[in-house]
């Protein structure tokens, strides 16, 4: 297929998947360009998944390696679960970009290089030597579209006089034009966009949308790109979509529970990244009727929930690793006193304050053991940015209908990634109970299990007249909720908290395996690492291989029929970004040969990755038989 | 509610509906004892119904307090109080929130939250047993022991200085600043009514004597020998009197204070400060009479001034979000931004 505009004859290549990362300096607008991109490829109907990376500065030093910005997105005629593996393309604002991304690009990748930022100054922060846009040893197994950015925004906004800050931050819009025009997508979400975000402002909506338009005709002209590309509508299940971010969706999620309880929601969050963007949402929800709590720091948000919880409101409190941590001790107070709540922990890298802006899962050993004495808690996992949202609204039922405070870990990586999101029937969601009482007997107890299946108390709460009553950080009276130091009492409360958590694997869904129920190796995932996970096992089926992936979104308690599921397996291997947190877990409970497979890089796993590594292993067990 | 739907009159309540069936086990002759029956005493006049007091504490002997009393109630984690009431209050304002504290939990592992607690406004009545010392844990010095303490922890002389709690709530932006006494039975029983009717935080410190690890520390105001001499009991718009006699009084020497005699006929009480309790700069000068040995100690009202409530805030706010923006509408707001729809 070819097609003739302006002279120059250009091909025009249908392509099932392809992955692009913009790459510049933290004042060049990555976020923004790549978040662009992504709406515009999700309305267009590609399946897709992005992965925004940005450093813990705000502004780092300009053109310096700490400074760099980055965004990549893989999308697809077909489904995908991860932002992809090397890029197709890599979008280079500065020779920082260059010298950071490009030895991810895939060989014969296309890079296209701002040339005006490759000046003496630049290359030498970056540590190159000589430009590398020159170097032929540097550049040789790529494809290299050098183009003075900067230069061609200028000219084309000379008109409007415009400072030259305007000028050179409109330049990310010329790169994103040359990539519209070479993945063939519309610019008018992109400047719809721009004349929202900048109504007040014509002269920038103005050079924006020339820098955009300049960068599409670029492309359309110039020889060095000659074939542009289709990816056509991937296959989704019908309904009506959105792109969401995982932050998002949890946001969504939670408002979603207090809609179907008919609760007050009373979120509180200390400022951390990367949780802060659920405050932020849920702020904005003014006239939703949520009230949210700035608290005084990590501690004050988690207390300031149980008293809420105490109340009788949807309680709920964000926050990352460290945030975590310092509430370990309220949480212990939320299990004693089996009040409702859900603690959201969007997990970084760590130890201490580690890696703000980038991903792990390190916290599961937090979430399942950082508290003082035998307090078990429930821990949920969401797995992809999607699936926060129903990942939170369980989280909020579990709470209500079985009174017992609630983890969820998200992480960075699907907290701030995207991806296309089918939006739920709201009507098609159930409603969520609780367990409160207006009256009681003469002879109610606070304290007393209320339902034996469900192990839950009732929840009295303050302002409900005969129902007084004290409850605290002490022991507890098995009926009463009174002060209770007896020994066979606290032995019976300590059994008590544990089965409290151990029979929700009668309400949560059996464990299910994509592939079969037998095979040779069985890759066992939690959390964000779905999709890469999911991708190298339909990989490695297609393959022929008898592989098979089972993903844990609960993780205290497991689903019951788990350790039926493992056992079907000779080999189990656990890929975690961690050191090895669910495989010892699954070791110590299961008695099995699970092999981990640990990565500690603050980045995501890539499907390739997983692949290799599973044929490493079935490479050893056909070895040995 | 109106006359006509009038629901039958609840009977009044009195002391023993606020007495919890809990055998109280503060050590016989704590002064937590007098503060419990005062708050006893005192809660059947503020006609709010029972069910609709909470009483919230973080860790301490004075903390044990919530127990012992017939309403909800809850017995928090170390410091904690604080900000447990004010996720209460948020979540429903209409509950009359009583926290109480003790001057470790208040000011040391507590502090970040009290100041903040302070500053927000939140309706809580907040009621500070201060002992000068930690109790629960057997007697170590405390932020307001006073310096050179000897005490388990330090044997040679504990090295800090002691906080000024009305200095610290007055710093912290507190709308109302109070102290009373543990045995002055009928003073504190009028604080806590003063504190119940004031919209906001009620910062009330009540000096608590405890017989075991800080034995005598408040006779000075408790003695009849001394009581005249080291209490300064304010009301406000009267002048600042004491004495056994009602013989001494405080005035200004430019603006540093100077106690003066009344009897000597150089003086009268048209020389003395009024006290004022909205006046900012006469709290302040009242709060640092606290430690100083030739002036007596302000009990009463020292400060109070009006502010609006941080709760009535957050929900005013909501309405006006629904007013300006209309009540949010979910099925909307899950398919707002670019959406597309897949056949």
């Amino acid at each position: 297929m070819s097609e003739t505009k302006k002279g120059v004859r250009k091909n025009v290549e249908s392509i099932e998947q392809v992955t692009i990362r913009f790459a510049g300096d933290s004042g060049d607008g990555m976020q923004l360009t790549g978040s662009q991109f992504t709406e515009t490829t999700a309305m267009m109907g590609n399946d897709l998944a992005t992965l925004p990376d940005y450093p813990a500065e705000i502004r780092a030093p300009a053109g310096s390696l700490a400074g760099v910005s980055s965004f990549q997105l893989q999308f697809a005629s077909k489904s995908i679960q991860t932002p992809g593996d090397e890029p197709d393309v890599l979008v280079a604002m500065n020779p920082a970009a260059l010298k950071v991304h490009l030895p991810e690009l895939r060989k014969n990748g296309l890079v296209i290089a701002n040339s005006a930022n490759f000046t003496k100054r630049n290359l030498s922060l970056a540590g190159w030597d000589s430009n590398p846009l020159e170097d032929d040893k540097v550049m040789g197994e790529y494809r290299l579209v050098q183009v003075d950015m900067t230069r061609l925004v200028t000219s084309a906004v000379e008109d409007l006089k415009l400072p030259n800050k305007i000028v050179a931050r409109s330049t990310n819009m010329f790169a994103l034009g040359i990539l519209y025009w070479l993945y063939g997508r519309s610019l008018d979400p992109t400047k719809d966009f721009i004349k929202d975000k900048f109504k007040k402002r014509p002269e920038i909506v103005e050079a924006n949308i020339r820098a955009l338009d300049a960068g599409f005709n670029y492309g359309d002209t110039i020889e060095a790109i000659s074939t542009s590309y289709v990816v056509a509508k991937a296959e989704m299940a019908p309904g009506v979509y959105r792109n969401i971010m995982g932050n998002q969706a949890l946001a969504l999620g939670l408002l979603a529970a207090a809609h179907k309880s008919g609760l007050q929601l009373v979120y509180s969050g200390y400022p951390i990244t990367p949780a802060s963007d659920i405050l932020h949402m849920l702020a904005s929800y003014k006239n939703f009727g949520v009230v949210t709590f700035q608290a005084e720091d990590e501690i004050a948000a988690v207390t300031a929930t149980i008293g809420a919880a105490f109340a009788g409101a949807l309680a709920i409190t964000g926050t990352s690793g460290p945030g975590l941590a310092l509430k370990g001790e309220g949480l212990g107070l939320a299990i004693t006193t089996e009040l409702p709540l859900v603690v959201i922990n969007v997990q970084r890298g760590g130890p201490s304050t580690g890696l703000p802006t980038k991903t792990e899962q390190s916290d599961l050993n937090q979430a399942m053991y950082g508290r003082n004495g035998e307090s078990p808690m429930v821990v949920l996992a969401a797995a992809t940015a999607s699936d926060c949202f129903m990942m939170a609204f369980e989280a909020c039922r579990i709470a209500l209908e079985h009174m017992v405070p609630v983890l969820l870990l998200s992480d960075s990586y699907i907290g701030s990634g995207s991806e296309p999101w089918l939006i739920p029937d709201l009507d098609t969601i159930p409603e969520i109970k609780n367990r409160k009482v207006s009256a009681g007997g003469e002879d109610f107890s606070a304290f007393q299990i209320a339902s034996e299946e469900a192990m839950a108390r009732s929840w009295a709460v303050p302002g409900t007249p005969g129902l007084e009553h004290r409850i605290g950080g002490l022991e507890k009276d098995i009926i009463t909720g009174n002060v209770n130091y007896d020994a066979h009492n606290h032995q019976a409360m300590t059994d008590r908290r544990q089965k409290k958590v151990d029979v929700l694997a009668n309400y949560f869904p059996l464990a299910e395996v994509l592939g079969e129920e037998t095979g040779d190796l069985l890759i066992l995932g939690w959390g964000s690492t779905f999709g890469a996970i999911r991708t190298a096992t339909l990989k490695l089926q297609e393959q022929g291989h008898r592989v098979s992936h089972l993903h844990l979104r609960h993780l205290n308690p497991f689903p019951r029929n788990l350790g039926e599921l493992l056992l079907k397996f000779p080999k189990i291997l656990v890929p975690e970004l961690n050191n090895g947190q669910l495989v010892k877990i699954i070791r110590g409970e299961f008695l099995t040969d699970a092999q981990p497979y640990n990565k500690m890089q603050g980045r995501p796993f890539v499907p390739s990755e997983i692949e290799r590594k599973a044929l490493t292993i079935l490479k050893e067990t056909s070895n040995v038989s | 509610m109106s006359a006509d739907t009038a629901a039958p009159a609840a009977p009044a309540l009195t002391r023993k509906d606020f007495t919890s069936d809990q055998m109280v086990r503060w050590c016989p002759g704590c002064g937590d004892y007098s503060i419990l029956a005062q708050v006893q005493k005192t809660f059947p006049d503020m006609n709010m119904p029972k069910e609709n007091f909470v009483f919230i504490s973080g860790i301490g002997c004075s903390s044990r307090f919530p127990y012992y009393m017939d309403t909800y109630g809850f017995h928090t984690i170390h410091g904690r109080g604080m900000t447990v009431a004010t996720g209460v209050k948020l979540a429903n304002p209409e509950l009359s929130v009583w926290l109480v504290t003790g001057d470790g939990d208040s000011m040391s592992i507590g502090g970040n939250h009290l100041i903040h607690l302070l500053r927000r406004n939140l309706d809580i009545n907040l009621m500070m047993f201060n002992n000068r010392i930690y109790g629960l844990t057997k007697g170590q010095y405390s932020p307001t022991s006073e310096k050179g303490k000897v005490t388990k922890s330090s044997p040679f002389g504990s090295l800090d200085h002691a906080f000024n709690p009305p200095a610290l709530a007055l710093g912290a932006s507190a709308t109302f600043i109070g102290r009373s006494l543990d045995v002055d039975a009928k003073h504190l029983q009028t604080m806590i009514a003063e504190a119940y009717a004031h919209v906001g935080t009620s910062f009330l410190e009540i000096y608590q004597n405890c017989l075991i690890f800080n034995d005598n520390a408040f006779d000075d105001y408790s003695d009849k020998e001394t009581k005249g001499v080291r209490q300064l009991l304010l009301e406000d718009g009267q002048p600042m009197v004491f004495g056994p006699e009602r013989n001494l009084g405080i005035r200004f020497e430019g603006h540093r204070p100077q106690v003066v005699d009344l009897t000597n006929g150089k003086w009268s009480l048209d020389d003395l400060v009024v006290h004022d309790k909205t006046d900012k700069m006469l709290a302040l000068m009242l709060c640092d009479l606290t430690y100083q040995p030739d002036f007596p100690t302000p009990f009463g009202v020292i400060y109070q001034v009006e502010k609006v409530s941080y709760e009535s805030q957050v929900y005013q706010q909501i309405d006006d979000a629904i007013e300006k923006l209309g009540k949010g509408d979910l099925k909307k707001l899950l398919k707002s931004g670019h959406t597309w729809t897949v056949d």
